[in-house]
């Protein structure tokens, strides 16, 4: 039996989301929220997905701490406090904990070949892609070239998410004040 | 209690961040340009060249970073990254193919039109993405404006 890495993964991972949520000082938790993508990039390296992990460490354990350390310079520097604890949030918390793991029941084990997602157009984009695109990655051809529309989509997706927080952070309303 | 002292003054920091900037970034541009054989494309290689500029940012100072960037260029990225992708399909159509069909890039080895369209497409996503994550580091630098009456 192979060293159980991402058992012991799982472990840290879990018990990180308790410490981060038992935190009050809100720059510690942040910093721990970094360790929490990291681990999660180590999870999705075990799995082989190499991309998601690269954009796991950079975006998650890199750019979202410093995002949240920039968004705690603008506000206090500790959670605000409950009186005493309330039942009903973390009976809703539960519940739908407890259904996402119901969904997960049904789902095909992780590589199983006989899962309904290589069976659909997957064989398809793996015969053509030699042929048609000649690119070894398929997975880039796929992105890039097969399903190109959504990849722009997401691209505008993130121009207009990067340009509605620039407007936010920065409060350029100049054509607001033109307008009175 | 002890003054706060800039990170740049912080000796480790400073020499293993300027020993690191570099290999980030050419890493970045390894993933960007590789990304039809290994893992990654436009997306990822964009996040880390935005984490490697913003590293370096964070050490030495917003300045010096925007002495390499300056914020006006940046906010002119984000669109262009977008303009660049949208450009190709554009150039698909004019060349009598569907819009973003690369092969109508090059009518002699429609193989190699797809090559010249994913590079140029996957570039346009990495100018995207890197403008957006830097243009957002520095306006969180940014001072807090004022409330407005």
């Amino acid at each position: 039996m192979p060293f159980p890495v991402d058992a012991i993964l799982f472990v840290f991972l879990l018990t990180m989301a308790v410490v981060i949520a038992r935190r009050q000082e809100l720059f510690s938790a942040a910093m721990l929220t970094g360790l929490f993508s990291l681990l999660s990039a180590g999870l999705f390296t075990l799995m082989d997905a190499l991309d998601v992990a690269f954009t796991e460490a950079a975006v998650g354990a890199g750019f979202s701490t410093i995002l949240l350390l920039g968004a705690l310079t603008r506000t206090t520097g500790l959670e605000y406090q409950q009186r005493r604890p309330r039942t009903r949030p973390l009976m809703i918390v539960f519940s739908t904990g407890a259904a996402l793991i119901y969904g997960t029941l049904d789902m095909p084990h992780f590589g199983d070949p006989a899962a309904a997602i290589h069976h659909h157009v997957t064989p398809d984009y793996l015969a053509r892609t030699p042929v048609e695109i000649d690119v070894p990655n398929v997975v880039t051809a796929v992105l890039a070239s097969y399903r190109g529309y959504d990849t722009l989509g997401e691209t505008m997706v993130i121009f207009v998410g990067g340009v509605g927080v620039l407007l936010v952070l920065t409060g350029r309303w100049r054509w607001r004040r033109r307008v009175r | 209690m002890k003054q706060p002292r800039l990170l740049r003054e912080e000796v480790i920091l400073r020499v293993v961040s300027k020993a690191l900037v570099p290999l980030i970034l050419l890493f970045a541009l390894y993933v960007q340009f590789h990304g039809d054989f290994g893992p990654g494309g436009g997306f990822q290689a964009g996040v880390i060249f935005a984490a490697g500029m913003i590293l370096y940012g964070l050490i030495f100072g917003l300045a010096n970073l925007q002495r390499v960037w300056p914020p006006r260029r940046v906010e002119l990225g984000i669109g262009l990254g977008v303009m660049l992708y949208a450009g190709v399909g554009v150039a698909t159509m004019v060349r009598g193919g569907r819009f973003l069909a690369y092969g109508a890039l090059d009518p002699h080895h429609p193989v190699h039109g797809q090559h010249l369209g994913i590079l140029l497409v996957e570039l346009g996503v990495g100018i995207t993405v890197a403008s957006t994550l830097i243009a957002i580091f520095y306006a969180l630098g940014r001072v807090p404006p004022e409330p407005r009456g």
